[in-house]
């Protein structure tokens, strides 16, 4: 008993210093020096009633975050998209089985997951896409040289590429938030720009209580309570690329 | 030596003249790429890389095939190879300016390339890429020179240069092993997430580089008047002959693993690429050919008799170098992103501004490579006098 005590120390030991030799293969999604998901510090998260949503609240959603974060409209398959609807096959492709199917195909909202272990922020080669201290990946369109590494990186199809200058597409823009050049990659942002006024996110106000937001964190969040009280699955949980959004059934 | 370059035959200069022509169309076309973004490209939200990457990706094979006369030559001193290392070493040159034009004209911002240096992220495997591409370039320049300087004045190359010789060898395999790495680490993925794509990549880059240098050995031989040697075209073909049967036998391993598993993430781009899924099936056409041309290859190849004629030599060759391009200049990244992680099927071609501005690279590569061969040939022939 004593000496596999001993044995399992002297392990722990040693995979301890391995992981201080090369932190970076393990945990390398941190260029943000981020806490987040570490059990300190912030990290924002969001719950999707999937049984409240319906098309038209998602619409409203889509329409919301799109229209104040001047996402352009473009109809063919070089378009961009932050936020949109998708039958649950599509985002829970291996968990679906034929008898489901007999229910009229679901829908619900996909986006960036956040991911506590993001494989777009590993591969980006420039910091262009990097993640905060509280866990929301974000993107520096001014240093992205678009590589578009961090779309094959990415498990989820979350992330859109500017093949053309986006502005031509925009009927309207909002002053407030930037638009983007051609060129570089976008994403949903947890409307990190809104939080920063301590507003929710644009999507969360828009679906009126059909989605949670919250600190992962605290205990007291309402997404902790509702995931408490709720059953939740997330997108791909074997990747183990840790997503932020928690989706209810 | 570089003035060996600026006297040659007609059919030289207009060789020279043609690839201009070429570089200047392909130019044009990635002035109107510079214009109007990438959307004159084929690619989509969903296939986000194309035609560029995946001839990036084929190039850098094509300049690592080197190593398998370096080897040889320098560690089991095959003096046959002496006469033809210089011609490895300046396709190795042309293959990776190809490689690093490939990766220029894919950027949505290429302005901003020097991010990648400004940024340093060693978590990329981009970054790295970048790295052991631009020290390969490096290496092979200055080998490939000084052992041709040293050659033409009849002395053995400085010791000096030695080092670098050697250090050229593990250097070779890592710029495929790296750019496999681009590749084989993303989650997701299924078509890729395998580790034998460091090996398959090495394999293929080991029978169509060398198959390129046989016909190129053939072409100097025909247009120069100087001819590489009988011996060391002889063991290139062995060379070709192990690796493209290592290379199918590399397919098979895979074909089995996803076959047998059964896991749909892993199974559904080989459909795809072979069979065709959900009725879209550009690729199996080209699949298949890249396939049976490979096969065709070993048999040919197998026989001692066929690799001693030259014309059944340089057939077997193009069929080598055929497959291969088309298993990793096509499929491989098409593959890779069809289905998407949504399992929804969006197709990728290339459009013919795509092909142009690849055209055109292919050209400036091909302009660098005349030019290294100009003047590596006319020394030997100097030598040879
Ligand atoms: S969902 Fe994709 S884009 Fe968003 S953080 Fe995760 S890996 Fe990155
Ligand atoms: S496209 Fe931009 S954000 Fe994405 S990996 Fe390349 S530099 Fe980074």
């Amino acid at each position: 008993m004593k000496s596999s005590r001993r044995k399992f120390l002297q392990i722990a030991g040693l995979s301890a210093l391995g992981w201080s030799i090369c932190p970076s293969l393990l945990q390398a999604s941190g260029h943000g020096g981020g806490e987040g998901g570490n059990g300190q510090g912030v990290r924002w998260a969001m719950a999707i009633d999937t049984r409240k949503l319906d098309d038209k609240l998602m619409e409203e959603c889509v329409h919301a975050c799109h229209s104040i974060h001047n996402v352009p409209k473009i109809n063919s398959k070089q378009n961009i998209k932050w936020i949109w609807s998708a039958p649950f096959e599509k985002l829970f492709p291996g968990q679906m089985h034929k008898f489901l199917k007999e229910v009229p195909e679901e829908h619900t909202l996909a986006l960036c997951n956040h991911c506590g272990n993001p494989s777009c922020v590993r591969v980006c080669p420039t910091k262009a896409t990097f993640k905060r201290p509280d866990g929301i990946v974000m993107m520096d369109f001014h240093r992205c040289i678009g590589c578009r590494y961090c779309m094959a990186a990415c498990p989820y199809g979350s992330r859109s590429f500017n093949f053309a200058d986006p502005r031509r597409f925009l009927k309207e823009q909002n002053p407030d938030f930037p638009t983007r050049t051609k060129g570089v990659v976008e994403k949903c942002t947890f409307c990190a720009e809104r939080l920063d006024e301590g507003k929710r996110p644009a999507c969360v106000e828009a679906a009126k209580g059909a989605i949670y937001f919250g600190d992962l964190n605290d205990p007291h969040s309402e997404v902790r309570q509702v995931l408490k009280e709720r059953y939740s699955i997330r997108r791909k949980p074997g990747l183990g690329t840790d997503p932020s959004v928690y989706y209810l059934i | 030596m570089l003035e060996k370059a600026i006297k040659g035959s007609k059919i030289y200069w207009g060789w020279l003249g043609l690839l201009l022509a070429i570089i200047g169309v392909g130019f044009g076309a990635y002035m109107v790429q510079l214009n109007q973004g990438l959307s004159i490209t084929g690619m989509s939200r969903d296939v986000s890389w194309g035609f560029y990457i995946a001839q990036f990706t084929f190039l850098v094979g094509v300049a690592a095939s080197a190593v398998m006369m370096v080897i040889p030559k320098y560690l089991h001193h095959y003096q046959a190879f002496g006469r033809v290392l210089i011609l490895g070493e300046f396709l190795a040159v042309a293959a990776v300016s190809m490689c690093l034009l490939f990766i220029v004209v894919d950027l949505g911002q290429p302005q901003r390339l020097f991010n990648v240096l400004l940024h340093p992220t060693p978590n990329s495997i981009l970054f790295w890429d970048m790295v052991v591409l631009n020290g390969y370039l490096f290496l092979n320049i200055l080998i490939g020179w000084v052992t041709l300087q040293a050659e033409r004045k009849q002395v053995p190359p400085p010791s000096w240069i030695k080092p670098f010789i050697y250090l050229s060898i593990p250097w070779a395999v890592s710029i495929h092993t790296v750019t496999a790495f681009l590749y084989c680490g993303l989650p997701g993925r299924g078509f890729w997430l395998t580790a034998i794509l460091a090996p398959r990549f090495l394999a293929s880059a080991f029978a169509s580089g060398p198959a390129f240098l046989i016909l190129l050995c053939y072409i100097v031989k025909i247009f120069t008047k100087w001819d590489p040697g009988k011996e060391a075209i002889q063991s290139l073909a062995k060379i070709v002959t192990y690796a493209i049967i290592t290379n199918l036998f590399f397919l098979g391993l895979e074909v089995f693993t996803v076959g047998y598993s059964q896991i749909p993430d892993h199974l559904l781009h080989f459909k795809y690429l072979f069979f065709g899924l959900h009725g879209y099936s550009t690729y199996v056409p080209w699949m298949w050919a890249s396939v049976i041309a490979g096969l065709a290859a070993v048999a040919i190849l197998l026989n001692p008799k066929n690799r001693q004629a030259d014309n059944v030599l340089a057939f077997a060759c193009v069929l080598v170098f055929l497959s291969c391009w088309i298993d990793k200049g096509l499929g491989m990244i098409s593959g890779g992103f069809v289905p998407n992680p949504l399992e929804e099927i969006t197709e990728y071609i290339p459009t013919k501004l795509e092909l142009m501005v690849t055209l055109g690279v292919y050209a400036a590569g091909f302009f660098i490579l005349t030019i290294l061969y100009k003047v590596a040939v006319g020394v030997k022939k100097e030598v040879d006098a």
